[in-house]
């Protein structure tokens, strides 16, 4: 009866919203704090730099720009006034709207001075040693004079991926297909499908481009032998990256309700028109962005081409680089490789979103 | 004369014997109904008809042809049995033309114009030719379903199979469904349906059976069913089905 009697109290009277001071008080400490850090870490670029009156007003208004949490901080303290005086006055809820807003401006405040801090913490690391790091991977003069050779390169890489990519397609839908096939008739072609994804997802790719690139001119393999180093490094890609592509495909087709094969096939059409015209399309929706993904890692892996001898950006770069005893020409590729990738993982991003809202719908 | 026949059919799911010993005999244009709790094998019947599942023994003929176990046919025989889920099951990246057309089409071997044209006419009697530019995910389940029906038909088959074609439908859109269903039966098409629809099934069914544990524990008009049951099991589900307020 009492308990009963104390929940109700409990239930019925309101609760007064919490303070916000302490939490404004944190936030700005952290703002301050994280400014002054940014300040330090610019004020090191400048001395590294001694840079043009130009870059120093860039500075300059890095600097205003590591102030800004402190706008969010100050707020919040305002909101706590105003909480008190609606509360004072036994204005419930307005003090609570004031509570709620006042933390969102503490907790926003500390988000951004956060993130300052961290930028700060990378300015400094490329002035460290007195800007050793920075001389070693970032040299204008290097940057300029490596790029278009680098660039050239980064073509043969861009030919080999997109080559590979086209390649994969293909082979990887066959090995999945095959690994499909039903009944008795079709399990050694299973068996086959399963021993080469095992064999060729365990083999690092290097190994395989080390292997087809000198391996198919060395036993003087008809045909192989013949082939530009190019194609040898496309080859030798398309088999490693097929075994996680027909996984890919597999498992898109799999993802299928067995509902859509039992209506394909109660109107008569066979299994290979019921893969074809109903399951496989279906399945291709549902794995472009994992399939995308293995692109991404096809294209790095394109890197590794160098094994075999082809000259590809990377290759490219680190001669330059080893001439002039600088890392620039390295960063270069790495930034091109980047840039190429980006626009795809955001693309990916989308598609994502688009079956999630998509599946949610329904 | 007897177009469907089906005799002694067993069917198992691993150590599950599902059917037990099934014999059933359709004439042309009569409609059979099939009776009987969930899990009383239904929809393994229908699915064994069209062989979308394999049956362990016993034999099922169509138009006097066999058409169970090794060595036949299965895309030829599917053309003459049409088949309508519960669930629909429309192909969602085809518009609803394309739905319809495409056995016609890749199976039949008809010109894309003339079936699409015999689509249309088909949509156009359940009132979805409006809707053949659509897609799936737009259209309502009655909608859907009324769809799978043109497309189960768009391959003029000699019998249809409908396994609770209204089971997953809203309660108000049931009617439009059975509507065709019954447009259908007094048109003449031979049919053999699943069906918890009892006062449907009292209107339109020359012969329902009452399924039980894989057998058909007995069959008969729907008077004799309905009014007269035999089975003291018949009686029970019958019992509850009334008790739900479904018939
Ligand atoms: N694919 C399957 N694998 C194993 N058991 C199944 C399968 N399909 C149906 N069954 C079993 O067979 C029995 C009959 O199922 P079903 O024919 O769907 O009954 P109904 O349609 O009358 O509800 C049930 O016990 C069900 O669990
Ligand atoms: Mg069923």
């Amino acid at each position: 009866m009492t308990s009963g009697a104390e929940t109700e109290a409990v239930v019925t009277e309101p609760t007064p919203p919490q303070r916000v001071l302490p939490t404004a008080v944190v936030a700005l400490l952290v703002a301050v704090l994280c400014a002054l850090a940014a300040a330090l870490a610019l004020w090191s670029l400048h001395r590294m730099l001694e840079p043009p009156a130009g870059v120093d007003a860039l500075l300059v208004v890095l600097a205003l720009v590591a102030l800004l949490p402190l706008v969010p901080a100050v707020r919040a303290f305002g909101d706590d006034r105003r909480r008190g005086r609606h509360l004072a006055a036994g204005r419930l809820a307005p003090a609570r709207h004031q509570a709620a807003s006042g933390r969102e401006h503490a907790h926003t405040a500390m988000g951004y001075a956060l993130a300052v801090l961290i930028c700060a913490g990378l300015v400094w690391f490329t002035t460290a040693n007195d800007g050793a790091i920075t001389r070693t991977f970032l040299r204008w003069e290097f940057l300029r004079s490596s790029f278009a050779n680098v660039l050239d390169a980064f073509w043969i890489n861009v030919e080999v991926a997109v080559g590979a990519q086209l390649l994969v397609l293909v082979v990887g839908l066959v090995v999945a297909v095959m690994r499909l096939l039903p009944g008795r008739a079709g399990r050694p072609l299973r068996w086959l499908a399963i021993a080469y994804v095992d064999t060729f997802r365990a083999i690092p790719s290097i190994i395989t481009l080390y292997l087809v690139g000198f391996g198919l001119k060395l036993a003087q393999v008809p045909v192989f032998k013949d082939l530009s180093p190019v194609w040898l490094a496309i080859i030798a890609l398309t088999l490693t990256y097929s075994s996680y592509v027909a996984e890919v495909y597999r498992a898109g087709i799999e993802s299928i309700h067995p509902s859509q094969w039992a209506a394909a096939r109660s109107l008569g059409l066979s299994y290979g028109m019921t893969l074809r015209t109903v399951i496989v399309p279906q399945a291709v929706r549902r794995i472009v962005p994992p399939l995308l993904n293995d692109f991404i890692g096809l294209q790095k892996d394109t890197a590794l081409i160098g094994v075999m001898g082809v000259t590809d950006a990377f290759a490219q770069s680190r001669l330059t680089a080893s001439n002039v005893f600088n890392l620039t020409p390295v960063i270069v590729v790495a930034v091109l490789f980047v840039l190429i990738t980006i626009p795809q993982a955001r693309y990916v991003d989308r598609l994502l979103a688009k079956e999630q809202t998509r599946t949610g719908r329904s | 004369m007897t177009f469907l026949e089906i005799h002694d059919v067993h069917k198992n799911y691993g150590d599950h014997e599902v059917l037990r010993g099934v014999s059933l005999e359709v004439a042309k244009h009569e409609v059979v109904c099939l009776i009987g709790a969930s899990g009383s094998g239904k929809s393994t019947l229908l699915r064994c008809i069209n062989a979308l599942e394999p049956i362990r023994s016993g034999e099922i003929r169509v138009a006097g042809d066999v058409v169970s176990g090794l060595g036949v046919d299965v895309n030829r025989l599917r053309r003459n049995v049409g088949m309508v889920f519960q669930s629909y099951n429309l192909f969602p990246h085809m518009s609803v033309l394309r739905n319809v057309t495409l056995a016609p089409v890749k199976v039949g071997g008809r010109s894309r114009a003339e079936a699409e044209e015999k689509a249309l006419a088909l949509l156009d009697r359940v009132g979805m030719k409006d809707k053949a530019g659509a897609y799936p995910d737009a259209l309502s389940g009655g909608q859907q379903q009324r769809v799978a029906i043109v497309r189960a038909l768009a391959s003029d088959p000699q019998v249809l199979l409908l396994d609770e074609i209204t089971a997953a439908l809203d309660p108000e859109l049931v009617g439009d469904v059975l509507a065709i269903v019954r447009e259908l039966a007094q048109d003449g098409l031979t049919m053999l349906l699943a069906t918890h629809e009892m006062g449907f099934a009292r209107d339109v069914a020359s012969q329902v059976c009452f399924l039980h544990e894989g057998r058909i524990l007995e069959r008969g008009t729907p008077a004799q069913i309905f009014e007269d049951p035999q089975e003291e099991r018949t009686r029970q589900f019958l019992g509850r089905v009334l008790a739900s307020g479904r018939l």
